[in-house]
């Protein structure tokens, strides 16, 4: 009796989003603080800012949509992940590891999950868009939804990375500080690249969620062109997807090297 | 029965580092038996126990559960045991029913069959008016019923337990246990615990006591304490070693200083204690003799005291 990879998966995934059904401060961190951010931050900038190639009547609070959808991906990330530390600590993922489950079961059950949730948060967002005065049609809804998707699978798999081997939630802290809010931050999410600075620029590059974010940019405002392309952005996209899944199940898959309490 | 030993070790050594947690250990448990290990903190009985969950690897020897290797063939042996841990593996944000239908489907368990196996340990267990109760509700004992009746789930022959009892009060103690032996009545299961309550220990069959690493005992907890052969007279007074020199001296016994007291292992011992109070006078201010326990054995072995371990 072998349990096979996708029955453990599910359900780990299943649990993920039960367990984010139950507690309503994480709705709120994850969903309300990109939410407040984006109607401060774009009402505040207003007309002050109109971003380089933004249709006539662009605004801040337009151009900031995106990364706060961004935002909303990236905090369930670390939300979803954070918990590993807390399964450890509680002792729910040694059950795990001592079932016959793959460990590739741990990995993709988180992905999942997490990025399920992303994906359903980010679009809540989205839908309040036009509150805040932002265009919204809803043909556009599908594609974002996909997009969101691919890229809250990349970053729940890079918060798997981060959390895997921390011992503790400060430890992740660090992680989450140094590592995930600047690649947000570079990733085109509050000012373009096109009026940065040389070396800034190539950082947001070399920076996978900035195909991410221009890829949204793209579904919401599809008569966008310019660097990147389409096409090279969604090929980021699932590369990034792919290489932290790999990674992290590289990282599972080493037995004996647990961190344990 | 199966002509495999649930549980074969054999010259099992892991360190950490520097540190040797677990030396050369070699020992079997039969089917059905209900085997401890007993041992003081850092005796090497949480390494033991985690190489044969196959939570970490051994440095050198084998470990195997039913034949199955746990590091050749990890997964063989995980089919064939259950675990209960000591910090609990529950996710507290679930419900008891939903704790367990996840754990059926790690072990590829679903439908009829899965929902079957939840409702015979919710009954086993008695939990099934508390089966919709989310389990960081529930008391410690309960929660631990629920941990047995998730380690069970898919009816494994050996179940590893560690530390069973911490953090139960004696009622819950005694219930937990009372499951136990009635899953090797009715069951067959193989048991095998780790404990630092000696008279946890008592309880069981077989035991082995490990102290910083190295096994010191193994055997059926009456065979023994039958070595120490009498009684154990303790005495006290105010320069143990004088003491113990005058007892060597004046009555011809030897003992040992342990702890602060001098400690005799003699038959007959309230003879003996009679004669020590006449020959030593006020030089003694208490002399007890009772029946040997396992501490007994544990510190005629290691000539310390059991909680002098850590």
């Amino acid at each position: 009796m072998s349990p096979g990879l996708l029955l453990p998966s599910a359900s780990l995934a299943r649990r993920e989003i039960v367990r984010f059904s139950r507690e309503r401060g994480r709705v709120i961190g994850a969903l309300a603080t990109p939410l407040v951010f984006w109607l401060f931050l774009g009402s505040g900038f207003g007309e002050s800012f109109r971003p380089p190639g933004a249709a006539e009547g662009g605004n801040y609070r337009l151009y900031a949509l995106p990364g706060a959808a961004l935002l909303v991906v990236l905090f369930t990330a670390i939300f979803s992940t954070i918990s590993i530390i807390e399964d450890r600590r509680e002792g729910f993922l040694q059950a795990v590891l001592v079932s016959p489950a793959p460990r590739a079961a741990i990995v993709l059950g988180k992905m999942l999950g997490g990025s399920v949730l992303a994906t359903i948060q980010a679009l809540a967002l989205l839908l309040l868009g036009p509150v805040g005065g932002a265009r919204l049609r809803v043909a556009d809804l599908l594609p974002a939804a996909g997009v969101l998707w691919i890229v809250a699978f990349g970053t729940t798999g890079l918060g798997f990375l981060g959390a895997w081997r921390t011992e503790s939630v400060q430890g992740y802290h660090s992680f989450m500080n140094l590592i995930l809010m600047p690649l947000w931050i570079l990733s085109g999410a509050l000012f373009p690249a096109e009026g940065a600075a040389g070396w800034i620029r190539v950082v947001m590059f070399a920076n996978p969620l900035t195909y991410g974010l221009a890829s949204l940019r793209r579904c919401l405002e599809p008569e966008r062109g310019g660097f990147p392309s389409t096409s090279l952005s969604l090929g980021v996209c699932v590369l990034f997807a792919l290489a932290t899944g790999a990674v992290s199940l590289l990282l599972v898959r080493r037995r004996g090297t647990e961190v344990l309490p | 029965m199966s002509p495999e030993p649930a549980v074969a070790v054999d010259r099992l050594t892991r360190a950490y580092g520097e540190r040797v947690a677990l030396r050369d250990l070699s020992l079997e448990v039969r089917e059905r038996e209900v085997f401890g290990v007993l041992g003081p903190n850092g005796g090497g009985k949480t390494t033991l126990f985690r190489i044969l969950a196959t939570l970490i690897l051994p440095s050198s020897g084998t470990a195997r559960i039913f034949g199955h290797d746990v590091v050749a063939d990890p997964d063989g042996a995980r089919l064939r045991f259950g675990v209960v841990f000591q910090t609990g593996s529950l996710d507290r944000n679930l419900t008891v029913e939903e704790n367990l239908r996840h754990q059926g489907h790690l072990y590829g368990l679903r439908g009829a069959d899965l929902h079957s196996r939840i409702e015979e340990g919710l009954t086993r267990f008695a939990l099934g008016d508390r089966r919709r109760e989310r389990v960081r509700k529930l008391s410690g004992g309960l929660a631990r019923r629920v941990e047995l009746a998730k380690g069970l789930l898919h009816r494994p022959s050996l179940l590893l337990l560690d530390e069973p009892s911490v953090g139960l009060d004696p009622a819950a103690r005694a219930e937990l246990w009372s499951h136990l032996r009635e899953l090797r009545e009715k069951a067959g299961a193989t048991i095998l615990f780790t404990t630092h309550f000696l008279d946890e220990a008592e309880g069981c069959d077989r035991l082995a006591i490990l102290d910083r690493g190295s096994l010191v005992a193994l055997g059926a907890p009456e065979a023994l304490k039958g070595e120490i052969g009498g009684d154990v007279v303790t005495v006290e007074g105010a320069d143990p070693e004088r003491l113990r020199e005058r007892i060597g001296r004046e009555c011809g016994v030897e003992g040992k200083v342990v702890d602060g007291r001098v400690r005799i292992e003699q038959r007959e011992g309230h003879a003996l204690a009679k004669r020590l109070a006449d020959a030593l006078g006020s030089a003694l201010t208490g002399v007890t003799v009772r029946r040997p326990t396992l501490e007994d054995v544990f510190v005629r072995r290691t000539s310390r005291r059991f909680e002098d371990g850590a």
